[in-house]
């Protein structure tokens, strides 16, 4: 394993004395693919909205590249360069492809254009429809674009939650070539997924989440040949 | 690889634009001078009041539909402006009869002699009235600030009620008489200048000033709508969980565009006082805030030229098109139900039906532009060349 980049310990998250995440540690290497699976409700998301911001976690200490990031604001932890593609893809639906895209690059002063570029290569089908609301766009263009749009804000590491949610199978096959290719340009994944098979499949190391705690860690492969993460996650048991 | 990325501009659609807008000043600037008579006066009303409500919906616009928080406090910022512009502006020999029952008032200056001291009565008179415009715009602001900071921490329902519950408590402040010296309690503020007093020598601008101050604040607005921070406004609109996770920190860009509209409320606020010639809290109520409301979605939601043209429309038929409803008949024939008040009643069905059948307004969420109208017309020359050609080439064969 390569050093860390991403480091999450003993991070506690509560909904209104509900316990979502129940202290969980975990690190993210830089320069690889990590996946979080587990089934729902096993806070994988919140895990995801705490380290974006989005939610302030009760306990615990979140480090990015040796920075404390616990708590910020979400602007200023993504100035730091940690983006989240949230679930359900949540693209803007009255803008254009091409306004979502400079959204995702907001923080950003300098000149758009190599970006616009680089995800228009990435996707080539968003550059067909730059002019197009993105509501108008289908599901899997949609997930494209919420990639395409965190993308711009030109992260270190980008985290994914449920993908392929909602896509039909060809089309999630797809989109976890495109997060290969991400990744294979320098930028560290973070995976949340139900869809374990493809997840685990993709990913150099993989932890498994269950009722707010972590209970397994492995490779993708190790993880993907267990008896256990089979019965559970892959439906295939002993 | 660059030119792929944006769309062509065409400039024909600028200068196009350009050419209207002074042809329109022109208009504005004869009917100002040398037309008169009693037909052209509510021609005049209608235009001016039109230009002021435009700015009010565009205004309203920039908060409500794009930036998505559903306020409707509208008519408080309105008030606020009213009043710092009329209270700045009183000539000093005035200030006795106004505040008569409070011992001439506490505030001995008016920002137009104080100009006029400096650079000569004309230019007192004009950038008098503009200075004044602009504090009474950013007196608004700074309420806009300060009530911001609590309400708009709210969402969609209770954004509106504690907007709307502002606008009611800034109206009934304004009417107190431990104010008095200040605000003249409740009764009315006047003799400030008006637009009649827009003059250069015996030229009237009297029309052409609100324009100008109208069509200059749209501007910014559109500006801003179309800069980055404008589609983060819009972003939040559409997703605020989203445009929170891209880094738009949506506290900051709620509040500074509730700020900016408010500005331009308060604006508008004033060109309203100089167009009423008087000012009094009582008229600001709930209801012109729904009046404000009702020109947004017939103009539609998110469009800034729906919104002015459904302003005009708005106000001709209210104040102009409509009123022979109310006069017994047409004509010398009386038709029964042609009584005083029946031009609401034909209003408000009016109304029902343009919310019923284009329940997005008469814009959309489309902008009227120059630039597309000259490319349509391209197109259809385009087409009708080529349809020439393909015929051509039948006839050869």
């Amino acid at each position: 394993m390569s050093e860390s980049i991403l480091s999450v310990q003993d991070l506690k998250v509560n909904y209104g004395g509900i316990e979502a995440v129940k202290g969980i540690s975990f690190d993210v290497p830089a320069g690889e693919i990590v996946t979080l699976i587990g089934a729902n409700g096993a806070g994988k998301s919140s895990t995801l909205r705490t380290i974006a911001g989005l939610v302030k976690p009760k306990t615990g200490k979140i480090s990015f590249n040796g920075a404390d990031i616990t708590g910020a604001d979400p602007s200023s932890i993504v100035q730091k360069g940690v983006i989240l593609v949230p679930e359900g893809r949540r693209i803007f639906p009255d803008l254009t492809v091409q306004e979502n895209l400079r959204i995702g690059a907001y923080l950003r002063k300098d000149d758009l254009t190599d970006d616009l570029n680089w995800v228009y290569d990435l996707f080539p089908r968003l550059k067909e429809r730059s002019w197009q609301a993105g509501g108008t766009l289908s599901g899997g263009e949609q997930q494209m674009l919420a990639v395409g749009r965190a993308l711009m804000s030109r992260p270190k590491i980008i985290m994914m939650d449920e993908p392929s949610l909602g896509l039909a199978p060809l089309i999630v096959k797809g989109i976890f070539d495109i997060i290969r290719e991400i990744n294979k340009q320098g930028v560290t994944v973070l995976l949340i997924e139900q869809n374990a098979n493809m997840a685990l499949k993709t990913a150099d190391w993989a932890y498994v989440m269950e009722t707010g705690r972590i209970t397994m860690s492995g490779t993708g492969k190790e993880l993907l040949e267990n008896d256990d993460v089979k019965a559970a996650y892959l439906g295939s048991g002993k | 690889m660059n030119t792929t990325l944006q769309p062509k501009k065409n400039k024909t659609g600028s200068y196009i634009a350009i050419v209207c807008l002074v042809v329109l000043y022109a208009i504005l600037f004869v009917l100002d001078n040398f037309v008169t008579g009693s037909s052209m006066l509510m021609l005049m009303t209608v235009l001016r009041k039109g230009a002021i409500y435009s700015l009010l919906c565009v205004s309203m616009n920039l908060l409500n539909g794009f930036t998505g928080l559903f306020s409707l406090g509208q008519a408080g910022f309105m008030l606020i402006g009213a009043y710092a512009y009329s209270i700045f502006s009183i000539p000093r020999d005035q200030h006795d009869t106004v505040y008569q029952y409070f011992g001439g008032g506490a505030i001995k200056f008016s920002i137009a002699e104080e100009i006029g001291k400096l650079l000569g009565e004309n230019a007192g008179n004009w950038l008098g009235a503009i200075v004044a415009i602009i504090i009474a715009g950013i007196v608004a602001a700074i309420f806009a600030a300060l009530i911001g900071i609590p309400v708009l921490r709210l969402k969609s329902d209770y954004l509106a009620i504690a907007t709307l519950g502002f606008a009611e408590i800034i109206r009934a402040v304004f009417q107190w008489n431990g104010l008095g010296v200040i605000t003249n309690g409740s009764n009315l503020l006047r003799k400030y200048p008006t637009f009649a007093d827009m003059k250069i020598g015996s030229l009237s601008f009297a029309t052409v000033f609100p324009f100008l101050i109208v069509t200059v604040c749209i501007g910014i607005i559109v500006l801003l709508i179309n800069s980055s921070y404008g589609r983060a406004f819009k972003a939040i609109r559409d997703d605020e969980v989203a445009a929170e996770a891209m880094g738009i920190s949506l506290f900051r860009h709620k509040m500074l565009s509730f700020i900016i509209s408010s500005f331009f409320a308060g604006v508008g606020g004033a060109l309203l006082a100089m167009f009423q010639t008087t000012v009094a809290a009582t008229a600001f109520t709930t209801a012109m805030t729904y009046e404000i409301l009702l020109m947004v979605v017939i103009g539609g939601i998110g469009s800034v030229s729906g919104s002015c043209i459904a302003a005009f429309l708005y106000i001709a038929c209210n104040e102009w098109w409509l009123r022979f409803l109310d006069k017994g008949g047409i004509g010398s024939v009386s038709i029964p139900f042609f009584r005083d008040g029946f031009r609401k009643v034909v209003f408000s069905v009016v109304i029902m039906v343009i919310v019923l059948f284009f329940s997005k307004g008469i814009m959309g969420d489309k902008e009227l532009s120059f630039t597309g109208l000259v490319n349509k017309l391209k197109k259809r020359k385009a087409a009708r060349i080529e349809a020439a050609q393909a015929q051509e080439e039948v006839d050869a064969k």
